[in-house]
């Protein structure tokens, strides 16, 4: 399915507000949204939710032989996949430059940096090594996947064990996890991606843009750190202009930013495994239950609304008290009656659009109560332009009664009469035009 | 490769160059008659061939026209012989269509494309040979022959690698230095106004070294601009002459 354009006008609100410094989601500028982990009953599986982006990453292993040129060397593959459930432009065949960039950037970010010691993984040199295999899949897109994929990689990694197994000679033994208990991988360090996108020619930056903000971006800078301060990866996208300094204050921005998130990350690795020892129920079952399918909850945002100007309040409590409404109504015919003339309306700009509506409206009368023949007319002219509006079937509608000086024409607007005291506004915006035609 | 000592105390590097030497870069604009605009470059053993055809018309669906502006097409092809093992694969993987992107990346911010719009411009660069430092090779390769092409670009875009080993930024990375596995910085640069087209690192490089490093980049790719501004003035020189002005 393509997909949906943005509109101009939701483009220009996007970038305003971004130039005063507010976000629709009424974060900061360096916030990142709540990032939620949670892991599956296997070693290996985890769930990443950064705001509403959601990635889900699962770690496998086998033993192969290894690769001629790196005989001493585990291997190990990445692979991204959007799932067509992510968003609805995501089809199999439409994906690939982004899924080409997303997927080598990941790789780079995890593979170059060296973050798993890969000679750890061998087994025999030049026979058997392991293999690892990274799978990320994108369940739902709302922007900053980079960010929420390399999460879900590193995590999954930490969270993994490998079979155990033993070299005695020439004889591998390969121990089931009941035999042995499974091993961790040894991972060096944690590198995290962390996502800036600029905005207006490089004027302004976020971080952990959101989709809407993703499509209104100019460029993106992706700069991958571990906690010790270490640039594992920098990559600029978009066709941005940097500037050398914009880069380096990124740079300082991540570092903080991914201090944060690397302890949130060694926070649930360190629950999962106390819930796991302790026995307790763990994996997805668990984690969805928590959030009340049930209950209709909305997350509160704050906005700050100290620069408002003026409060609802305050404008109900100067206003003036309505005016009193003229209670005598008028009968014109059984069951067709009329209170009062209405208000004047102030939507002086209508009158543009108001006039084409009203083609067929024939003479008009300047004050209702001067002729009843003529508020039949005009009666009826609302009547059929409200006629679309009418969903009763009423048969009432069809009723006609013959009186002799009366028009048919207006006994049938009996219903409809009763939706024009519902609804004055329209009435009176048809007679400060007639006004104006007159005039 | 254990032993291989990337700087000596005397500060020389493997090839005997300093820490911020370029390698020695021979350029030639205008080697293919078919094409609007082609160049070839060698910057040390990195030999690299890029043409352009355009700006034209829409190849294929005319969907992808932009109203306002032409669409840059980038494709990038190193040859089978170009490494020092036969790749199975000139073009079509991952790493391939990744640096297409890139270069795309690049030139659509460098090349004025709202003089051209529903229009396309193809770049085809092909690398013959790998030493170290392709992106940058590439790069200015296509530089060379959008010039040639007479494309308008804001600025030369200029681009070289660097390196920090032992605490010093190295300029210009050799096909030996970058397998070491240190740290990698590729940097496009358009030198008149010192904006970065693109930026592009890997491996782990601590924070605070981050500053020298771009500075030795950028460096370069201003040496790199001296040297790609004599080449094109050369050439033009040269077709003046043929043409009897």
């Amino acid at each position: 399915m393509k997909e949906t354009p943005l509109s101009n006008c939701e483009r220009r609100f996007l970038l305003r507000a971004i130039e005063e410094k507010k976000r629709l989601d009424g974060r900061q500028t360096y916030d990142y949204r709540n990032i939620r982990i949670s892991f599956g009953t296997d070693y290996g599986c985890c769930m990443v939710e950064l705001g509403k982006t959601r990635v889900l990453g699962q770690v496998s292993c086998e033993l192969v032989s290894p690769k001629l040129n790196r005989a001493t060397e585990g291997i190990l593959f990445f692979n991204l996949e959007l799932s067509q459930m992510a968003a609805p432009a995501f089809e199999p065949g439409r994906q690939s430059d982004l899924l080409v960039k997303l997927n080598r950037l990941l790789e780079r970010c995890l593979r170059n940096s060296k973050c798993i010691d890969t000679e750890s993984l061998c087994v025999v040199a030049g026979e058997k090594v392991w293999q690892i295999r990274v799978d990320l899949h994108l369940l739902n897109h709302d922007g900053n996947i980079i960010d929420a994929a390399s999460i879900a990689a590193i995590v999954a990694l930490c969270h993994f064990r490998r079979p155990d197994v033993s070299v005695q000679g020439d004889e591998i033994t390969l121990y089931t996890p009941e035999e042995r208990d499974p091993v961790p991988l040894s991972i060096h360090h944690m590198p995290i991606c962390v996502s800036f996108a600029f905005f207006q020619q490089g004027t302004y930056l976020l971080v952990d843009p959101n989709e809407r903000e993703e499509r209104v971006m100019d460029g993106l800078l992706v700069i991958a750190m571990n906690k010790h301060r270490e640039i594992c990866t920098i990559q600029s996208s978009g066709g941005i202009m940097l500037l050398k300094d914009q880069v380096l204050r990124c740079s300082k921005i991540a570092g903080v930013k991914v201090a944060e998130i690397t302890e949130l990350i060694l926070k649930a690795l360190e629950n999962d495994q106390k819930v796991r020892k302790e026995g307790g129920k763990f994996g997805f079952a668990e984690s969805i239950a928590n959030q009340r399918i049930t209950a209709f909850k909305m997350e509160k945002a704050p906005i700050d609304t100290s620069d408002v100007e003026e409060k609802a309040e305050e404008i109900i409590a100067e206003a003036e008290p309505p005016s009193e409404v003229v209670s005598t109504p008028v009968l014109w015919t059984p069951g067709t009656a009329q209170i009062g003339e209405g208000v004047e309306n102030s939507w002086g700009d209508l009158e543009d659009s108001e006039k084409e509506d009203d083609e067929g409206g024939g003479d008009e009368a300047i004050i209702l109560d001067s002729i009843k023949m003529d508020t039949g007319v005009e009666v009826s002219d609302i009547g059929s332009q409200d006629a679309p509006i009418i969903v009763s079937d009423s048969e009432e509608e069809e009723m006609i009664i013959l009186e002799p000086d009366k028009n048919p024409k207006k006994i049938r607007t009996q219903t409809t009469s009763a939706k024009q005291e519902k609804a004055p506004s329209k009435k009176p915006v048809k007679r400060r035009k007639k006004k104006r035609a007159a005039n | 490769m254990a032993g291989l000592e990337l700087l000596s105390d005397q500060g020389y590097r493997v090839d005997g160059r300093r820490a911020g030497e370029l390698r020695k870069i021979q350029a030639r604009m205008g080697v293919f008659s078919q094409a609007d605009g082609s160049a070839y470059i060698e910057q040390g053993n990195t030999k690299a061939l890029a043409v352009v055809y355009g700006p034209h018309e829409i190849r294929g669906s005319r969907a992808r026209a932009l109203p306002d502006r032409a669409l840059v097409n980038c494709q990038y092809s190193s040859a089978t012989f170009s490494t020092g093992e036969r790749k199975r694969r000139p073009h079509g993987d991952r790493k391939s269509c990744e640096m297409g992107l890139q270069l795309r990346q690049t030139f659509e911010a460098a090349i004025l494309t709202q003089l051209h719009p529903r229009s396309q411009i193809d770049i085809y660069v092909q690398v013959l040979q790998a030493d170290g430092g392709t992106y940058a090779a590439c790069v200015n390769a296509a530089t060379l022959a959008v010039l040639d092409a007479g494309i308008p670009m804001r600025d030369f875009v200029c681009a070289c690698s660097a390196g920090f080993v032992d605490g010093t930024a190295l300029a210009d990375l050799s096909h030996v230095e970058e397998a070491a596995g240190g740290p990698q910085l590729a940097l496009a640069l358009l030198p008149a106004s010192g904006q970065i087209a693109l930026l592009e690192m890997d491996a782990r490089l601590h924070e605070d070294h981050l500053e020298r490093v771009l500075e030795a980049a950028a460096q370069a790719a201003r040496d790199v601009h001296t040297l790609l501004d004599r080449v094109v003035r050369q050439h033009v020189r040269e077709a003046s002459i043929l043409l009897g002005d």
